[in-house]
């Protein structure tokens, strides 16, 4: 995607991409979280809230549960890696990215997917029943999701000829009518099924409880602590951010920088935190409304997630044969 | 003399001195030479096999050795990629055999030479005579390799016995489909070559049926699956990895060589047939995988699965090129080709490390081991590293041929119209539910096998095995390692076996050593700069904790809810893991439960004790063949009856065929 003297540019749109979201990502959780509490007449811990946290977190000893491995120790940095990559090549801010050949849209959600099985290696690695049941419930609802993802993936792949995450979104800015496809809807529903499945909100995970009978990531995490514990509680937000904005740009890209001067980066900031804030605040409320689905409910969710994608693959098929 | 030749000599009588050693020579130093000369003799064909993918043709013609059609050799560029990978299985389990066979009796180790052997000369074989005689010998010499162990344990003949019939059925369709193209023309492949494009349709799919069924079988696809997670747990493990990694590869060299070599490709609905039995058994093999837990059985179902990638990406390269479309055809051929190398590398290091799991501590069962981390450091290392290449993520070797794969579907979706946009579809989502499942099966594999605490006092009294075992394992993990950062070394070769295959005209659709490229397609992908951002990742995070948060660590006890220590019945098992999706796909599964209470006897209101059973059988196989099996027995008793050892009945029979016979004749005169 670059051409010769590009390259800084795309560069600092890097970088760019890398601060807004690594910094952003617990301000849009503190928001959604706020908007909750607003809506459910609490006054809330304010939007800087899981900032404050990560700071106390990171100021905190560094403990290592007995038993556990060096798996367990190493599993946040997987996980932070894999994400911070995603951040890196993903079109977030600009369709120029360095590293052509990881912007491609299954190697996003695989990298994805190994932070999540890093997490869960170390959830079994603890040896407790907490540890084992959240890996196993994490790995069920992932192994029921990735289906979803890769097929709705085919679905927005197939009109423009590749995986390319930057070729979908360029593609989509230069035919904008494309979003009004059905392709396009029926994709984008099935992908925000699979992204609420994927970063563990309602109706299908509760984020901020502890109860036995319910959590999945939080039973896989109860063994990390301190700055460890700040490094997952960092990464499952960015995640959030990273989905809530790959959705957001694969479906409305318009405001993404194409060129490489800093003007339209700065453009493509302001469009980025607006689509991302718009989706988060529809999310929160929507999650107020709703109660959390048993475990065994859950699939029926996601098959019909999986029927919407493929749905989506058909219309594309004949959306095609009627525009040639 | 060429080097392929040579090579070939080299690793037949290599193979052949390891033979005769095992039978003659000193029982103490029997695995280590058998073990050293079976691994060389693999090096000599992984040489070989390297050299004919390069295009250096190799001919051994020996017509005196065989009556009819004569023994003939012929090894090209397609026949070399699978000898090549079968030479590559053969160094690691020779140098495993080392440390594993020691003190194992001299059957096996005289015949696990001979295994060896067939396995190069299937692919070799270039007449239908050798060809068949050839598979022969790799059935029969694979079914004396899993009766090994038959003293020790009744399964084992169990198992044999599903392996000699599914194989021999497969090699009677395999002989009679052959059999019918060669009365057209001669028995030498070029021969039927020649004269297949003259044949009648109706012959040409009648030949491709009957092979595809009995190379099906040999591949472990569904439904002729049933003998693999039979015979794949109770061989001893280094066979296993053979058969798992090198042995079924020769199933899908099968469907390649008779459909697209010596058919010259055909109709659709050929291929649609591949694509669609491949995309079930990847489905079936991940799901009874996910559910299995023994180790081995569960390893066996996964090649199942594999296997069944392999036959998606055949189907979709025939699909292609009966529609036109070569380029996208030569696609997925070389990521068929590449799952092939990439399932034998990391399906070698699993069954291996299976093996040294086995041989530390003497137990199968997942739910009865873990803490191996500590024990077994190293087989844990290994064992983890075969997981992840397994689970088909980055930076495992799967990722990438999984991608070529999905990269064929993407762009092959509107090539042929209707069929094949449904058919992709399909395959796509087939592909997508066996990464979703593949990933759940190795983190279960993994996780409750290796790490937390041991669950079985065998796995707490578990010993490292062998170094020369472990250095086998980590050949092959080597190998992973360049394949999974550097596949595009590998992709050129395997790009002009494909192409020449499909009939492109170009030579290479893959190219590129560090990113790999889609030749006249949009798509790059680079699985090096993947794992080196990783890794700069990684540092970068631990970099930023060091500065912010730089206190020292301190151990502390596990959270057990203020109750005590916990113990190791308090673990996940791998049935409980698994239980989560077992539920999901109860309809499929459709397992059993057997729950038996015994009551105290003076009160029905006390419970003695609960006996509790889950079972997941393989429907498939019961529903299929339970009935042909009962009918067969119901044959044998009904056949019992007829000879009870009265003279007078044998006289009747007599007597009756006499009059039979008379009355036939009188009123057909």
């Amino acid at each position: 995607m670059t051409e010769g003297g590009g390259m800084g540019v795309a560069l600092v749109g890097v970088a760019a991409q890398v601060v807004l979201i690594a910094g952003g990502a617990p301000l849009l959780v503190g928001l959604m979280r706020q908007v909750r509490a607003k809506l459910e007449g609490r006054v809330g811990a304010g939007v800087v809230q899981p900032w404050r946290d990560l700071a106390k977190l990171l100021r905190k000893e560094r403990l290592t549960p007995n038993g556990t491995s060096g798996l367990f120790a190493v599993a946040p940095l997987v996980l932070a890696a894999t994400t911070l990559m995603v951040v890196a090549v993903g079109p977030f801010l600009s369709t120029r990215s360095p590293f052509d050949g990881v912007a491609d849209l299954f190697v996003v959600v695989a990298l994805l997917t190994l932070g999540a099985v890093s997490l869960a290696l170390a959830g079994i690695d603890t040896g407790t029943a907490f540890g084992g049941m959240g890996a196993s419930r994490e790995m069920t609802i992932l192994a029921l999701v990735e289906p979803t993802l890769l097929v709705a993936i085919l679905a927005l792949s197939v009109p423009v000829g590749s995986t390319n995450l930057a070729a979908i979104v360029t593609a989509t800015l230069d035919d904008p009518t494309r979003v009004l496809s059905p392709t396009t809807l029926l994709a984008g529903v099935a992908l925000a099924v699979a992204v609420i499945a994927e970063t563990g909100r309602l109706p299908v995970d509760n984020p901020s409880t502890h109860l036995e009978l319910t959590m999945v990531h939080e039973a896989m995490i109860l063994e990390y602590s301190g700055p460890d514990l700040a490094v997952v509680e960092w990464a499952s937000a960015t995640r959030l951010l990273v989905f809530v904005g790959l959705l957001a740009n694969l479906l409305f890209p318009w405001g993404i920088a194409t060129g490489g001067s800093v003007g339209l980066l700065l453009l493509a900031v302001l469009a980025f935190v607006a689509k991302t804030v718009v989706l988060a605040v529809g999310l929160a409320v929507g999650e107020v409304f709703m109660a959390k689905l048993r475990l065994f409910r859950v699939p029926e969710l996601l098959a019909g997630s999986f029927l919407l994608a493929l749905l989506a693959v058909a219309a594309s098929f004949f959306v095609r044969v009627g525009v040639s | 003399m060429s080097i392929a030749r040579l090579c070939l000599c080299a690793a037949v009588l290599l193979a052949g001195l390891a033979a005769a050693y095992a039978v003659v020579g000193l029982s103490r130093a029997r695995s280590v030479v058998v073990g050293g000369l079976v691994a060389l003799a693999g090096a000599a064909a992984v040489v070989c096999g390297g050299a004919a993918v390069l295009g250096g043709r190799l001919v051994v013609d020996l017509p005196w050795l065989l009556p009819l059609f004569g023994f003939r050799l012929d090894l090209d560029p397609l026949g070399g990629l699978f000898v090549a990978v079968a030479g590559g299985v053969v160094v690691v389990a020779g140098i495993y055999h080392v440390g594993y066979a020691r003190g194992s009796g001299r059957t096996m180790q005289a015949v696990l030479p001979m295994f060896a052997v067939a396995l190069w000369l299937v692919p070799a074989a270039s007449t239908v005579a050798t060809f068949l005689l050839c598979w022969e010998l790799m059935a029969f010499t694979s079914l004396l390799l899993v009766l090994t162990e038959h003293r020790q344990r009744p399964a084992v003949a169990r198992a044999g016995l599903w392996y000699a019939v599914l194989t021999h059925l497969g090699l009677v369709t395999i002989l009679i489909g052959l059999t019918v193209f060669a009365t057209h023309a001669g028995g030498s492949f070029d021969e039927l070559r020649a004269v297949s494009g003259e044949l009648s349709p109706a012959v040409r799919s009648v030949v491709f049926v009957l092979t595809f069924i009995g190379f099906a079988s040999k591949a472990g696809i569904v439904p002729l699956h049933a003998w693999l997670p039979r015979a794949h747990p109770e061989a001893p493990s280094h066979v296993s990895a053979l058969m798992s990694a090198a042995m079924v590869n020769l199933g899908a060299y099968g469907i390649v060589r008779v459909g697209f070599d010596l058919l010259g490709g055909g109709p659709v609905w050929w291929w649609l047939l591949v694509l669609a039995l491949g995309a079930i058994s990847a489905v079936y093999g991940i799901l009874q995988a996910v559910v299995a837990t023994d180790l081995k059985r569960m390893l066996g179902w996964s090649t199942t699965e594999n296997l069944g990638l392999v036959l998606v990406g055949i189907g979709a390269a025939g699909i292609f090129v009966a529609n036109g479309n070569e380029v996208v055809a030569g696609l997925a051929l070389v990521a068929a080709f590449l799952h092939v190398v990439n399932h034998s590398a990391f399906k070698s290091v699993l069954f291996l490390s299976a093996g040294s799991v086995l041989h530390g501590t003497g137990v199968r069962d997942l739910d009865r081991l873990g803490g191996l981390r500590a024990t077994m450091p190293t087989t844990t290392a290994l064992f983890g590293a075969g997981a992840l290449a397994a689970s088909a993520l980055p930076p495992g070797n799967a990722f990438v041929s999984e991608w070529l794969l999905l990269q064929s579907f993407v762009h092959g979706f509107s090539a042929g119209g209707m069929t094949s946009a449904i058919t992709m579809t399909v395959a796509v989502a087939a592909v997508a539910l066996t990464a979703g499942l593949g990933v759940a099966t190795f983190v279960k594999a993994f996780g409750v096998g290796f790490l937390a605490k041991p669950r079985s006092a065998e796995a707490e009294d578990a010993v490292e095995s062998p170094p020369t075992m472990l250095v086998g394992i980590g050949v092959m993990v080597a190998a992973i390692a360049v394949l999974s950062l550097a596949p595009g070394l590998l992709l050129p070769s395997l790009s002009g076996v494909a192409s020449n295959l499909v009939g492109t005209d170009t030579n290479e659709v893959v190219s590129g050593v560090i990113t790999v490229r889609l030749e006249y397609l949009v798509g790059s992908m680079s699985p090096l700069i993947l794992a080196v951002g990783l890794l700069v990742g990684c540092v970068l995070v631990l970099v930023v904790l060091r500065a912010v948060g730089g206190r020292v660590r301190r151990n502390t006890r596990l959270w057990d809810c203020g109750a005590g220590p916990m113990t190791a019945r308090m673990e996940y098992t791998a049935t409980s893991f698994a239980e989560p999706l077992q539920r999901v796909f109860d309809d499929v599964l459709d397992p059993e439960l057997d729950v038996d209470v015994t009551h105290v006897a003076e009160s029905r209101y006390l419970v003695d004790s609960i006996e509790y059973r889950r079972r997941v059988p393989d429907r498939i196989e019961q529903r299929l063949y339970g009935p042909i099996v009962a009918m067969v027995r119901w044959w044998g008793t009904m056949g019992r009856r007829l000879a009870n050892g009265s003279v007078h009945r044998y006289l009747a029979y007599g007597f009756g065929s006499l009059v039979v016979l008379l009355v036939v004749l009188a009123v057909t005169r």
